[in-house]
């Protein structure tokens, strides 16, 4: 087992703790780089497309897992971002660079929007009020036809540099893989700063919270802001992906497939918002390919595909409520203490058996 | 004129009457002790002092300004930190982002430079660690200071409370039951490190207690409250001795 000894405060702020992280990240960059040469252009397109969700993984994730606030409407600002590009590109003819930042804070707008009204809401009625939102936003799409094409949808293309247009898959894999690197950074910074520390204890306890002198109100409107922005860059990145987007892209089946993500991955981690989203997108080209191994009657069923994100959520929630990266940990534990593992080490302890005065 | 002021303070709750009047004086660099039968009033007192809850009427004057309405947030960055009888923390955070959410109201750096790590961000995480290093040391929190608060048994958590409350660095620390849920031995610790508050840090001291011994030990002054007014007003003896206060506790003889 390894044992830290930290001797500088450095040591708690920095990036890597162990070198050793460096070479597993340092390969991991490796192998991401060289996947689009040898993959070929299916899943380089289906990894892009893991890439966009990771962004979105990690904004819902500091307003749901860090924060606390749960919301169901982040189709809603995924689909700001996305028509804010579409617009921007294709209707206005502006550069997508100008376009991209701009989708992310139009949807941060947005998000500031959907957090001043949610603030004295918690819980199932905050699930409500977001899920209300993702609806409005839907109708939105629909009706203004003139920034949104309406049902008939929206063309996007690819980005260019200069003269060199980003239009391959492998190309634009690239951006993508450097987008995610960069929010990756982004939130990291976030969550070892004083405002990140201030997200996890408004979840936590809000009255606590306050006699630290962190007003409730700000915060959340911050990790509302923060969270949009994110979905709103990663809808920004998503757009010209897929190169046509219309308003089915963003319904509420969306919305519930962004909070499928995170609890599966992981609530409150960074890693786990990458697993998860990762382990969300490839499931749904797992079932695309096994499909001929699933007999008839269900493949043809309309909704097996959600039905199956619905068992997954369901057995995650039942058996591994740390999500994918709760599992990792527990793994990486038993190696570390081989011998020493037992079955029980991470057993919750069972309410009743718990002293009242802990709660 | 004495640092904390209460003057006429009521709060009903329905019909019940929580504070009926509330009237005393906390001296600066003193432990005052609040002590008082069940239902007494207590903590909505703290609560009053601390904003959580808004008093119907009456003044709480904290350095000569009226505080009472303030909205909670705003209360430590005038120098008021507390602590909660069944500890309040964030219990999914290692002990050190505990006490380090101590330092937050000191920040000085804003979401964007906080997102990109500025340098000036990395100055202030040090600084804030080196603060908090001292609260670790003075509580002897050393050991603990990566450990999962949830983990933590409950002694130790009452001293990461406490030593959150402390890196706020408060002028007047307000501790609602300290010694409730403590073994006799963290108990005479925690008399100890009162008194260190006090004498070392200057930071007066106001305290709601049930266990007397803690009360004599530590404290200067005591009020008395029952049924949500003053009973008693005056040093812990005289507090003590009075036969108003027996009776409040003890009950009358036949």
């Amino acid at each position: 087992m390894r044992f830290k000894l930290k001797k500088t405060y450095m040591e708690d702020i920095k990036l890597f703790p162990y070198k050793t992280d460096m070479v597993w990240y340092g390969l991991l960059l490796m192998l991401l780089v060289f996947f689009p040469l040898v993959a070929g252009h299916y899943w380089t397109y289906n990894l892009t497309l893991a890439g966009i969700y990771c962004i979105v993984a990690l904004g819902l994730n500091i307003l749901t897992g860090y924060t606390g606030q749960i919301s169901l409407g982040h189709a809603a600002f995924f689909a700001v971002g996305a028509y804010s590009v579409g617009y921007l590109t294709t209707i206005l003819g502006w550069s997508y660079w100008i376009a991209l930042p701009l989708a992310g804070f139009s949807a941060a707008a947005s998000g500031l929007v959907v957090a001043v009204p949610a603030l004295r809401l918690s819980g199932l009625y905050l699930a409500i009020a977001t899920m209300g939102f993702g609806f409005i936003m839907e109708q939105v799409i629909v009706q203004w036809k003139s920034v949104t094409g309406g049902a008939n949808g929206l063309l996007i293309n690819r980005p260019s540099v200069g003269s060199w247009s980003l239009s391959s898959d492998s190309e634009y894999y690239y951006l993508v893989v450097l987008m995610v690197a960069v929010f990756v950074l982004l939130t990291k910074n976030l969550t070892r700063s004083p405002t990140g520390r201030a997200f996890v204890a408004v979840r936590d306890s809000e009255v606590a919270a306050q006699t630290m002198g962190i007003p409730l109100a700000r915060v959340k409107v911050q990790a509302f802001a923060v969270s949009a922005f994110y979905t709103g860059i990663a809808g920004g990145l998503f757009a010209p992906l897929i190169n046509f987007i219309g308003p089915d892209n963003f319904s509420i089946v969306e919305s519930i497939n962004f909070i499928v993500m995170i609890i599966v991955g992981g609530l409150g981690s960074i890693h786990g918002s990458i697993f998860g989203a990762v382990f969300i997108t490839l499931l749904s080209e797992f079932i695309r390919v096994s499909k001929d191994l699933i007999p008839a009657f269900l493949r043809e069923q309309v909704g097996f595909q959600t039905a199956v994100y619905g068992l997954v959520l369901m057995l995650f929630i039942l058996f591994e409520p740390t999500g994918i990266y709760g599992r990792w940990l527990k793994l990486k534990y038993l190696v570390q203490v081989f011998p020493l593992y037992r079955k029980d080490t991470f057993r919750r302890v069972r309410r009743f058996q718990r002293s009242e005065r802990t709660r | 004129m004495a640092l904390l002021e209460v003057r006429g303070l009521y709060k009903q709750f329905g019909g019940l009457k929580a504070l009926a009047g509330v009237e005393f004086d906390v001296e600066e660099g003193q432990a005052h002790a609040v002590i008082g039968p069940n239902g007494a009033g207590k903590s909505t007192l703290f609560n009053c002092i601390n904003g959580i809850c808004r008093a119907d009427r009456g003044s709480i004057r904290f350095k000569g300004k009226d505080i009472a309405g303030l909205a909670p947030h705003k209360i430590p960055k005038i120098g008021i930190a507390r602590t909660f009888q069944n500890v309040e923390l964030f219990r999914n955070a290692t002990v050190l982002n505990n006490i380090l959410l101590g330092r937050y109201m000191h920040k000085r750096t804003s979401l964007l430079s906080e997102s990109l790590f500025l340098p000036s961000v990395k100055k202030q995480e040090l600084e804030a660690r080196r603060k908090v290093e001292e609260v670790m040391d003075f509580l002897d929190l050393q050991a603990y200071r990566d450990r999962m608060v949830a983990e933590l048994p409950f002694g130790i958590q009452k001293s990461v409370e406490l030593a959150r409350a402390l890196a706020l660095e408060p002028e007047l620390l307000l501790l609602d039951e300290p010694s409730s849920g403590l073994n006799p031995e963290e108990t005479q610790d925690l008399c100890f490190w009162i008194e260190d508050i006090k004498e070392e840090l200057g930071i007066t001291i106001l305290l709601v207690e049930h266990d007397m011994r803690v009360v004599t030990d530590v404290a200067e002054r005591a009020t008395a409250l029952d049924f949500g007014a003053v009973i008693a007003d005056g040093t812990t003896e005289e507090v003590q001795r009075n036969p108003e206060v027996i009776r409040a506790f003890l009950g009358e003889e036949d």
